[in-house]
């Protein structure tokens, strides 16, 4: 029965997926574009440990397992529902209006709409800093590590995942607002990749409380190095990103099924 | 009214229609620079100055280069190659104007406007959460100014060159990509440019990127002062003038490739 019913999303998926496999060259430079921004984010950190031996109390190895956790959970986000964001086009274009009149409900049809397999290019990239940076923080690879880092991914991604639909649904109201809603999806994203203990007071409490970014990575990486953590933040949260997840995808779906209500058609 | 100083007020009305747009870029203008400016405070923190950098100036760093992000337009448009590519560029070629001119015209028009929606905020953030480190006297100002137009105009000569290859390329949405992600780093906006390690900071200045961003922070930080304010617009001259040339002679060969269907 439970299969029967994602029968169609999976069939949706598989589509879309083939679709952007058949052109193999635009898809290699797709890619290899996303590679770019991966190392391009990375130049930031390669720069500021070429003049700073710590920053917010890590050393550049603990620094780069939080870059690459940031980054692994924002690409497998952004490529699972990044494209939610794209609401005010399917709006303008009338495809909203196609997804309402099937029985399907509209959020899983948009999630199933676009997966923007180029993404992987950034999780590549982030792979790479982790697999090199880890021998070095002398954290021993156990159970409990192992168990911790499977807490991280999924809790990271849920929590951006989440993020992207709070910003898809937010644009029933915006319509005019992809760029209000960037300051939490790629300013999150950018939030998580440095450790919180940077950030003053109404910055942490913003990306801890409110976009739960420092849950992501920098939370996760002290609870891995037994580290304590700065006032205010205690590391154990860092088991807990999971929880926020959670908590930030009970308000998307609210407010998507706001959303829905909110929207009349543009009446094309 | 001239005809250029008129394509100038037409892009500045035109970007000033779209004002919840504009809102929502200068937040998240701003929430960047809250980042920016902690990162690059933190590593003055843990380093002492970087660079001739104090805390105070790096802090501003960051405020000023989120302020000149939008208006300077770092980040690739699609314009000139969208038109290329419907075949819209063939009403410019045909029209009295110099296209070349009428766009970098509508350019400054839209940097004019940007400046004040997206320029203060950030800069009215910089002041309530660090405040500026900022030189005294007019001098730096107009100084800067000249700059941050230069700026502008080395970084629309740059983007109209990119966008002039989809005369050859149809589909150019890779190498817009790949220009956006080299001039993030290279313009400074990440991180300023003297922060580079040698062999990278080299490789900037060998590109036209940092007389984008770089130059113009540079004078209203007050660290390019008198001589050093003017070789840094004399290399904004140089870069300028080479690409705008370089334009030139991609939209001749361009032009006389294009093919258009009547219909």
């Amino acid at each position: 029965m439970a299969e029967d019913r994602s029968a169609p999303y999976r069939a949706l998926l598989g589509s879309r997926i083939r679709s952007q496999l058949s052109y193999r060259a635009s898809f290699a430079a797709d890619l290899l574009a996303n590679v770019g921004i991966g190392a391009g984010e990375f130049v930031t950190l390669y720069v500021v440990f070429s003049r700073a031996n710590t920053l917010g109390g890590l050393d550049v190895w603990q620094a780069c397992l939080v870059f690459a956790l940031a980054n692994v959970t924002f690409a497998v986000g952004d490529l699972l529902l990044g494209h939610v964001d794209n609401l005010p086009t399917h709006v303008r274009t009338g495809t909203l209006d196609a997804f309402l009149l099937r029985p399907l409900p509209v959020l899983t049809q948009l999630a199933t709409s676009d997966v923007s397999l180029k993404r992987i290019g950034r999780v590549l990239v982030a792979a790479a800093v982790f697999a090199v940076a880890w021998p070095h923080t002398g954290v021993e690879l156990d159970a409990r590590a192992a168990l911790l880092l499977l807490v991280a991914v999924v809790g990271g991604t849920g929590v951006f995942t989440a993020v992207f639909v709070v910003a898809g649904a937010l644009q029933f109201w915006l319509l005019d607002g992809k760029e209000a809603v960037n300051s939490i999806t790629y300013g999150g994203s950018n939030a998580a990749q440095y450790p919180a203990s940077l950030y003053s007071a109404p910055l942490r409490w913003l990306f801890c409380y409110v976009v739960p970014a420092a849950f992501v990575a920098y939370l996760p990486v002290l609870a891995l190095l037994g580290e304590p953590g700065p006032a205010g933040l205690p590391a154990w949260l860092g088991w807990f990103s999971p929880v926020a997840a959670a908590a930030v995808w009970g308000i998307a779906l609210l407010l998507w099924r706001r959303g829905v209500r909110h929207y009349t058609g543009s009446g094309s | 009214m001239p005809v250029y100083p008129a394509l100038v007020a037409a892009g500045f009305r035109r970007w000033s229609t779209y004002r919840a747009a504009t809102a929502a870029g200068a937040l998240t203008n701003s929430i960047f620079g809250a980042i920016k400016a902690a990162v690059l405070v933190g590593t003055v923190g843990s380093a002492g100055a970087v660079a001739g950098y104090d805390l105070q100036q790096a802090a501003t760093y960051a405020w000023i280069s989120q302020a000149l992000l939008a208006p300077v337009s770092v980040f690739a448009d699609d314009e000139a190659a969208r038109r290329v590519r419907t075949g819209d560029i063939a009403v410019d070629l045909a029209r009295p104007v110099d296209p070349q001119l009428a766009a970098w015209a509508t350019d400054l028009g839209r940097a004019a406007y940007l400046f004040l929606p997206r320029g203060i905020p950030p800069l009215l953030l910089g002041v309530v959460l660090t405040g500026l480190s900022l030189p005294p006297g007019p001098v730096p100002y107009l100084l800067g100014a000249c700059c941050a137009v230069l700026g502008v105009s080395v970084s629309f000569a740059a983007r109209w060159l990119v966008n002039l290859t989809a005369f050859w390329l149809t589909e150019i949405r890779g190498l817009l990509l790949l220009y956006t992600v080299l001039a993030s780093s290279l313009t400074g906006l990440a991180i300023p440019v003297a922060w580079f390690p040698g062999w990278l900071e080299t490789l900037a200045h060998a590109t036209p990127f940092p007389s984008m961003l770089q130059a113009p922070i540079d004078v209203f930080l007050g660290r390019a002062t008198g001589s050093e304010a003017l070789r840094l617009i004399g290399v904004q001259l140089g870069w300028l003038a080479g690409l705008l040339l370089a334009g030139r002679v991609l939209l001749g060969a361009g032009s006389r490739r294009l093919v258009v269907q009547g219909g």
